[in-house]
């Protein structure tokens, strides 16, 4: 009933796992890999995605998703399934910074509404688009767990609380003056 | 009494190091437990006694978890810490991974010991990247220091821990989902029986206990079973952590004794901010029923007061709703998030979860129907008890328990095709 994904014969894949990544993110991945059983290399699966999605510029493509599956010995299916499954990663482009706007229920009570009409209008996009610069893109998301500090977005992986709208202008200031590094 | 035990470092500078912890009384409980071999049925006895319950929201006796275990069994048994926190309105086992992660770290040790553990793994959501690294350094700390892995202290006995970061599910929160997401797959809950005890990680005995839970292991073991136990109310034995939010003064998590009245822990949390009135809370999570403000304000924050008024303790996420807003709209909003988080698993949650949204969402925008009310009590009775796992039925509750208090504010906007709160 839950038993792994066997394997699947690539042979001809699996001889040149080298090929597959740089060398840093292979070391990324490896200490991961270690976490597990040496049986049970596809429980690096999630973390494999996520390394690949940040060295990518944040999204994920079918060839890296199948790059995953050979690094991992998956069936490409079986990262697939993972890849769409979790909110996180993402399967097109978006843009340098992804800010994701918790918009539930403390949120909501708080002025999450606000902070969304602001961010809209200042970045001139609707929730799920990307700026024309590709420097932002704006996304809904559920709960982050901070809801002490209602409303809060997350920009990478920083949480930014107790938003105002002055407090987000500054905060895209700046991320504005570091263009995207 | 507050901050006793899970955030007992919060008052220190630099709350998470080992020095710190260490300071005040850290990893006393395991270098006893080592140095005195106390057995694990010892060990077991006292968390029993000690009537800690399941602090991610279920509730379960931790002790009668813990001995549901083969500990004699052979081959690997594994420790699994849930700390894919995502209940709306909770946000405690942040503050623990991110202000003592020492004090988990320490109860994944003893509940290794305890039930014959050969490993632990602590899932983290992904999102928490700085709880997470703060979770990495002190595994390190305490591997550099001899508290984990390979013959710990020199008696033998070995154990270490990793961390496993989670990549945005609620659904991961439910024990079986989250062990099928460590082994690399979508989180989908799976049947149960066999338990997880039987069979869990990588088909082999786990046992699965929240944050919380495991970060109040060393204090229980340090100070006792009846310490903690007295430090709460029957059924509810010990202190537990509030996360309270809502348009409140002083939002925050506080760390308080069981059976504390709701009054004072508002009054803690700063009160309502200025000229806003309290309409109702959600006193366990968003799946928990709302309960109306005259009934909050005269109950104890334990299991069995929010339970005998209708609702639960679940997470102790407190979310307090004042009197500007729309029950509506809130329903609203609650419901999307559970259908976005349905896995899709079982039919019954899968289509009915989008079906009540979207009846609740008309209601909410002028177009409902004069049936539609009934029509939300019927689907939720043809979710709750039919699902896998309990997302339909956190689904549902909120639903049904909205409509039961607030009927005259859904009736409204039936009837008016507006809100008869503000200006919508």
């Amino acid at each position: 009933m839950t038993l792994r994904c066997e394997p699947w014969a690539r042979a001809d894949k699996r001889a040149d796992k080298e090929s597959l990544f740089s060398p840093q993110v292979r070391a990324e991945i490896d200490q991961w890999i270690a976490k597990y059983p040496d049986e049970w290399k596809q429980s690096a699966v999630m973390a494999a995605l996520r390394i690949v999605q940040d060295d990518n510029g944040g999204y994920l493509t079918e060839e890296l998703m199948n790059k995953v599956a050979d690094y991992l010995d998956m069936p490409p299916i079986a990262v697939y399934e993972v890849a769409t499954f979790y909110s996180m990663y993402e399967l097109s482009k978006v843009g340098t910074h992804k800010i994701c706007v918790c918009t539930n229920v403390s949120c909501m009570i708080c002025g999450s509404e606000n902070i969304v009409d602001h961010l809209e209008k200042r970045l001139g996009i609707k929730l799920g688009q990307t700026t024309e610069d590709g420097k932002f893109t704006l996304k809904e998301v559920e709960c982050l767990g901070a809801c002490g500090g209602a409303p809060m977005f997350q920009i990478g992986r920083q949480y930014y609380e107790n938003l105002t709208p002055e407090l987000v202008d500054s905060i895209l200031d700046s991320l504005e003056q570091d263009n995207g590094e | 009494m507050a901050n006793e035990v899970c955030l007992r470092t919060l008052h220190l500078d630099r709350s998470w190091l080992l020095s710190t912890y260490e300071s005040e009384g850290g990893y006393e409980a395991l270098r006893k437990i080592l140095k005195e071999k106390i057995s694990q049925e010892d060990i077991i006895e006292t968390v029993k006694t000690s009537g800690l319950r399941g602090r991610g929201g279920a509730g379960f006796p931790t002790g009668l978890k813990w001995s549901f275990i083969n500990r004699s069994a052979a081959g690997d048994k594994y420790i699994v810490c849930n700390s894919d926190e995502g209940e709306p309105g909770t946000f405690k086992d942040r503050d623990i991974l991110r202000y003592n992660p020492h004090a988990l770290v320490e109860g994944m040790i003893i509940a290794g010991y305890a039930t014959g553990s050969t490993a632990g793994y602590n899932y983290i959501r992904g999102e928490f990247w700085e709880p997470y690294e703060r979770f990495e350094a002190a595994l390190q700390e305490a591997r550099e220091a001899g508290l984990l892995g390979e013959n710990i202290l020199g008696s033998g006995f070995s154990f270490d821990i990793h961390a496993h970061l989670g990549a945005g599910a609620y659904v991961c929160g439910e024990e079986t989902a989250l062990l099928e997401s460590i082994e690399g797959k979508k989180g989908q809950p799976r049947f149960k029986p066999p338990f997880p005890a039987m069979f869990g990680l990588y088909g082999r005995p786990t046992i699965i206990n929240n944050t919380e839970s495991l970060a109040s292991i060393p204090d229980i073991i340090r100070q006792g079973g009846e310490w903690f136990r007295d430090i709460g109310v029957e059924n509810s034995g010990g202190s537990k952590l509030f996360s309270i939010s809502g348009n409140i003064n002083n939002p925050g998590v506080f760390e308080i004794p069981m059976g504390t009245p709701f009054s004072e822990l508002l009054e803690m949390a700063g009160g309502m901010k200025d000229g806003y009135n309290l309409k109702a809370v959600i006193p366990g999570g968003s799946s928990s029923p709302v309960l109306p403000a005259e009934v909050m304000m005269d109950l104890t924050m334990d299991y069995d007061a929010i339970a005998k008024a209708g609702s639960m303790l679940g997470s102790g996420a407190v979310i307090v709703i004042d009197d500007r807003q729309c029950m509506v709209k809130l329903l609203d909003r609650i419901s999307y998030f559970y259908y976005e988080e349905s896995c899709g698993q079982c039919t019954p949650c899968r289509e009915g979860t989008g079906w009540m949204h979207r009846v609740i969402h008309r209601i909410e925008q002028g177009q409902g129907r004069q049936e539609d009310m009934d029509l939300l009590n019927d689907v939720t009775k043809r979710i709750m008890g039919r699902t896998i796992c309990a997302l339909g039925d956190a689904a549902a509750m909120p639903v049904a328990a909205f409509i039961k208090h607030f009927r005259e504010e859904f009736q409204y906007h039936i009837d008016h095709k507006q809100c008869m709160v503000g200006g919508r």
